[in-house]
């Protein structure tokens, strides 16, 4: 169970951000997480909470978006997903591919809110 | 100086910028903003420094993954055994508690570093950054990084090896691939250990292993090797031997 030690490298990003920004505090926070990326979208929607306590972000809402396994065959050039375990060509079954996504473990997009002077 | 830990690296360690783009413009008080990084990546640039110490000092690094008692230990005991006079080894051993491993590669009188990690269930960069303190690399040739023994976890954090070596024993099923993709996939070698026992297990085909292997995208050479020596055990000397001998020529 790593997506703790995830958790809180995404948590000391955002905090960063939040500084930069000014943010009083963040609402929602977007991650993109492969199929082949070593990490469980349901398992870092838990140890969030945990990792993001006391922090500017303790109240955001994870919002994980979950990246599918594509291939590109070598052979016929297809672009097909496939299962993590099974990285073979959806069009023509060769086994010569790359994995062109599927491999990100990505912080995307940070919503905040600031003290802020903006016009009411 | 390295200003992270004040190690005698320079700036090679110095981070990234961080790439952001301001967003949607600001709905009062709410604001957004795109950044594309990667969540580890912390991690990574530590990763990139430790691999800046070792190509400073032409160090070999070798992270040897797999699961718990699949025979990693036994391994280096007898690589270094094999290697004796000719290379100069050095490990850092990973695990949740003890000196065990470390002491027994102690005894086959290299030095050794034992990292115990709690209940951390992976070696991260800055333990192993950490460990290199203790470890003077002059004149090293090979350090070998045992991590914890976790299909899982480990392979999702860089400590900046040069190579990954993921180990595969006879007495594990030979669909293991097909159910830890994420590890055997990204190793650039891996051994198939403990083969002096396969006419005991019948269960295990390394035909069947090695096709799991091809099935989750694996492209590296794939060895069988037992502790007790023979072939394998040989090629696998023969492959450090000639990655030592590219890396010297790459530093050269």
């Amino acid at each position: 169970m790593h997506e703790l030690a995830v958790c809180q490298a995404l948590i000391e990003q955002v905090e960063r951000i939040a500084r930069e920004q000014g943010a009083r505090r963040v609402l929602s926070i977007t991650v993109s997480v492969g199929a082949l990326s070593g990490t469980e979208a349901r398992l870092l929607e838990h140890a969030y909470p945990i990792a993001a306590a006391g922090t500017v972000g303790a109240q955001a809402a994870l919002v994980v978006e979950s990246v599918p396994v594509s291939v590109r065959c070598r052979e016929c050039r297809a672009e097909t997903e496939a299962a993590p375990n099974r990285l073979l060509c959806g069009a023509c079954g060769d086994w010569h591919v790359d994995v062109v996504a599927g491999e990100e473990l990505l912080l995307r997009r940070v919503e905040f809110e600031t003290a802020g002077d903006a016009v009411h | 100086m390295c200003r992270d830990c004040g190690c005698s690296l320079g700036p090679s360690a110095a981070r990234a910028p961080f790439a952001t783009q301001p967003a949607a413009a600001s709905h009062g008080h709410v604001e957004s903003i795109e950044v594309i990084t990667a969540i580890l990546d912390a991690n990574d640039q530590v990763a990139a420094h430790n691999r800046a110490h070792f190509d400073a000092q032409g160090v070999l690094a070798v992270n040897l993954m797999s699961s718990p008692g699949s025979g990693k230990t036994s391994l280096l005991e007898a690589t270094i055994r094999a290697l004796q006079g000719e290379l100069a080894v050095a490990v850092i051993e990973g695990d949740l508690a003890t000196e065990n491993d470390a002491a027994r590669i102690r005894a086959c009188g290299v030095p050794a570093v034992q990292i115990t990690t709690g209940n951390a269930c992976h070696l991260d960069a800055q333990m192993v950054h950490e460990a290199l303190h203790e470890l003077p690399l002059a004149g090293l040739d090979v350090l070998f990084i045992e991590n914890v023994g976790n299909l899982v976890c480990p392979a999702s954090f860089d400590l900046g090896a040069h190579l990954d070596v993921t180990l595969l024993s006879v007495t594990e099923g030979d669909d293991k691939p097909a159910k830890y993709p994420v590890m055997f996939r990204a190793g650039d070698l891996t051994l198939i250990s403990k083969v002096d026992l396969l006419p005991h297990i019948e269960e295990f085909s390394v035909e069947r292993a090695r096709e799991s292997l091809r099935q989750v995208g694996f492209g590296g050479r794939i060895l069988e090797v037992s502790k007790r020596g023979g072939d394998g055990l040989a090629a696998w000397i023969g492959w450090l031997r000639s990655e030592v001998a590219s890396r010297r020529a790459a530093a050269a």
